[in-house]
């Protein structure tokens, strides 16, 4: 029988399998940050072991770091003694990093791929849930805790039970204005936060072939969100051209024989999942989240839901907490939703594209009154990149504070951050209660709608703007 | 790692689907780089509620959290199990649990249990009528026992061994040493590397 992409790269990777033990996998490349890296590394002194392969290890910093003023120490002294920790263990086990200031410092998540140390058919983790990211192109990627760091540092393998799989196939085409963000909204939306739980999720079909790859990397990144730890896209085309040249990408005799590789990394036709959802692409608009999950989400134009209409009683239970937190009231339209705060940014939506995507939408407009608007881009090299297309000239005219890389405002752990009972439209991934800052109240958006939404100072697509640009005929 | 046989305790009934490990535990505590001292930061806004059930006074010295379905859904935080062990929880009860947060917690020795909700709901009703109620949790025989409730588990024969021993992965796995040496001996020249060789 023919096996799933995932089964393949797997499969690749098998350094030892006994019966009733989990298999032992090989893992081509461990990214390391601040936040989940210390007791790790303490660990590693105190039995005295070595970073087994300093040369399938990178570190940077992203998640403390401050996005302005970073030429200056870093005001939180907590933060700058865990930064400090980072750089200490670095030069104390040899490990490559980069640090703020680099200029290949950044989410850790977008300086992976940006390097092309992300390649199909690796096996990449991070200590962060979000290195699903990287399944994008066809690698086994997925987050783990403190204590597999310490193991991957020591051992460079994981002992790991193979999940099962999962096909996400997408058919037709995205309409117009609809971008990868809300597909992947209305995908976790439709098979809940624990619909992936214990899968290795697989997008596929035509309306993913045709995806670039950042957006891949958008939909792969939030496969978490819905209960997975990995989402997988298989390589094409599309993966070599944009892998083809970057710093670490095979070069030569090397490249021909990794794509010869990579283009085998395909489920085979007769393979067969374990579970499958079927998802048409055309009947999908903007997609926005209402509640403080990532599963709560509607399409843009439909209003609040009643949590009366939900069947199951922790269902309706979790509606009724989260309209409370965010203040909201069944029935009410999406589109009358005010926000305090626009964010752009974070490993879902802070690549180059996604920065385009917004300006391209902000050009010769202006952020609202009483509308705060950040766009930080993800690595210092996607900022570098968007300076030279003069993207931050568009952002800083249209009244938007254009920052620094980092992780910025996706989470609470820098000093960007809402203030309790502040409203944000956010590129980023989570709408957890208190995810960006105690009180504050998030609303997952594409970079696209988060420009609208900063432009009119409520919840709104691209669509809108060209509605209100064009003034009522007279007499109406 | 504490080895993990069997365990009693009073109980505490959290009547929430989908906490999230940033409820658990918020970002702003991940600052530190021990892995003690998170009791504090334990459900720390819901904390501020006199009214919630961590807060009450029946509760205090529980050591057996009954939970929702999906809990300790989203970031990969291994804090928020030191946060649940550093207050004193040694079982975490739900129908349904993160994949992350799950294999997090069988690394650190705190038994992360699934029952049916069924089983939940009788457990929540126990507890809340009967605060001093316990709730057994028997990793041996692979059974929850309280009054009126005595439901199986599952867990892998593999994790049961290693928690029963209180066994450390690393070592473990650097039994197998020679596996790794021949498997880093086929790697293909053209796999990605982090530094000049």
């Amino acid at each position: 029988m023919g096996r799933t992409l995932a089964e393949k790269v797997w499969d690749d990777h098998v350094v030892r399998r006994a019966e009733g033990e989990p298999d032992l996998l090989f893992i081509d490349l461990h990214l390391l940050h601040e936040v989940t890296s210390p007791q790790a590394f303490d660990g590693l002194r105190k039995s005295g072991r070595k970073v087994r392969r300093l040369d399938l290890t990178i570190a940077t910093e992203d998640h403390n770091t401050p996005t302005l003023d970073i030429d200056k120490p870093i005001a939180d002294p907590v933060s700058r003694a865990q930064l400090e920790t980072l750089r200490r263990n670095c030069a104390e086990f040899g490990v490559r990093l980069h640090p703020l200031g680099d200029v290949e410092q950044g989410v850790v998540h977008v300086v992976g791929p940006q390097l092309g140390l992300t390649q199909p058919g690796t096996t990449v983790v991070c200590g962060d849930s979000h290195t699903s990211t990287h399944g994008a192109f066809g690698a086994l990627a997925f987050g783990i805790g403190t204590s597999q760091v310490e193991h991957v540092l020591a051992t460079q393998t994981l002992p790991m039970a193979r999940p099962k799989t999962m096909a996400i196939t997408v058919d037709g085409e995205l309409p117009e204005g609809v971008t990868a963000k809300d597909l992947i909204l209305a995908i976790i939306a439709r098979i809940g936060t624990g619909g992936g739980q214990g899968y290795i999720l697989e997008y596929r079909g035509p309306a993913i072939e045709k995806l670039s790859m950042e957006a891949r990397m958008t939909i792969c990144n939030m496969s978490i969100e819905a209960g997975a730890r990995a989402g997988m896209i298989a390589p094409d085309e599309t993966t070599f051209a944009y892998l083809k040249d970057r710093p670490h990408a095979p070069e030569g005799a090397d490249w021909d024989a990794a794509v010869a590789y990579w283009k085998t990394l395909r489920t085979d036709e007769d393979a067969v999942f374990d579970a499958e959802v079927v998802i048409d692409a055309a009947e999908l608009s903007p997609f926005v989240t209402w509640g403080t999950n990532p599963g709560q989400g509607a399409p843009l134009s439909a209003s609040v839901p009643d949590p009366a209409s939900y069947e199951d009683a922790s269902e309706r239970l979790a509606a009724e907490n989260a309209l409370k937190y965010m203040g909201l009231e069944a029935g009410q339209p999406l589109r009358s939703i005010g926000v305090d705060t626009v964010f752009v940014g974070s490993c879902t939506n802070g690549r180059i594209e996604d920065l385009r995507a917004a300006a391209s939408v902000l050009k010769s407009r202006k952020v609202a009154d009483g509308v705060r608007m950040l766009v930080v881009p993800g690595s210092a090299r996607v900022g570098l990149q968007a300076v030279e297309e003069g993207l931050d000239v568009v952002f800083k005219e249209a009244g938007a504070e254009w920052r620094h890389a980092g992780c910025s405002m996706c989470l609470g752990m820098n000093p960007d951050q809402l203030a309790p009972g502040e409203r944000s439209a956010s590129t980023s991934n989570r709408n957890f209660e208190g995810r960006q800052g105690k009180g504050g109240r998030t609303h997952l958006v594409s970079p696209q709608v988060a420009a609208a939404t900063a432009v009119l100072g409520h919840l709104a697509s691209p669509a809108d703007l060209a509605d209100a640009d064009t003034p009522a005929p007279a007499g109406v | 790692m504490e080895a993990f046989t069997t365990h009693t305790g009073r109980a505490v009934p959290l009547r929430r689907s989908n906490v999230d490990t940033d409820q658990i535990i918020p970002a702003h505590w991940l600052k530190k780089v021990t892995r003690d001292g998170f009791e504090d930061g334990l459900f720390e806004a819901w904390r501020k509620d006199p009214e919630f059930v961590l807060n009450r006074p029946e509760r205090q010295g529980a050591t057996v959290l009954v939970a929702g379905p999906d809990f300790g859904t989203g970031s990969s935080r291994e804090h928020a199990v030191w946060a649940l062990q550093n207050y004193g929880f040694k079982a975490v009860i739900s129908s349904r649990f993160a994949d992350i947060f799950r294999g997090n917690s069988l690394k650190n020795g705190l038994l992360t249990v699934v029952l049916e909700q069924q089983t939940v709901d009788a457990l929540w009703e126990l507890v809340e009528a009967d605060p001093e109620a316990e709730v057994t949790v028997d990793l041996e025989s692979r059974e929850v026992r309280a009054e009126g409730v005595t439901a199986s588990f599952e867990l892998d024969e593999n994790s049961r061994w290693r928690l029963l021993n209180g066994l450390d992965d690393i070592s473990i796995t650097l039994r197998n040493e020679d596996d790794i040496v021949a498997y880093e001996a086929k790697r293909p020249s053209y796999k990605p590397r982090t530094l000049p060789v």
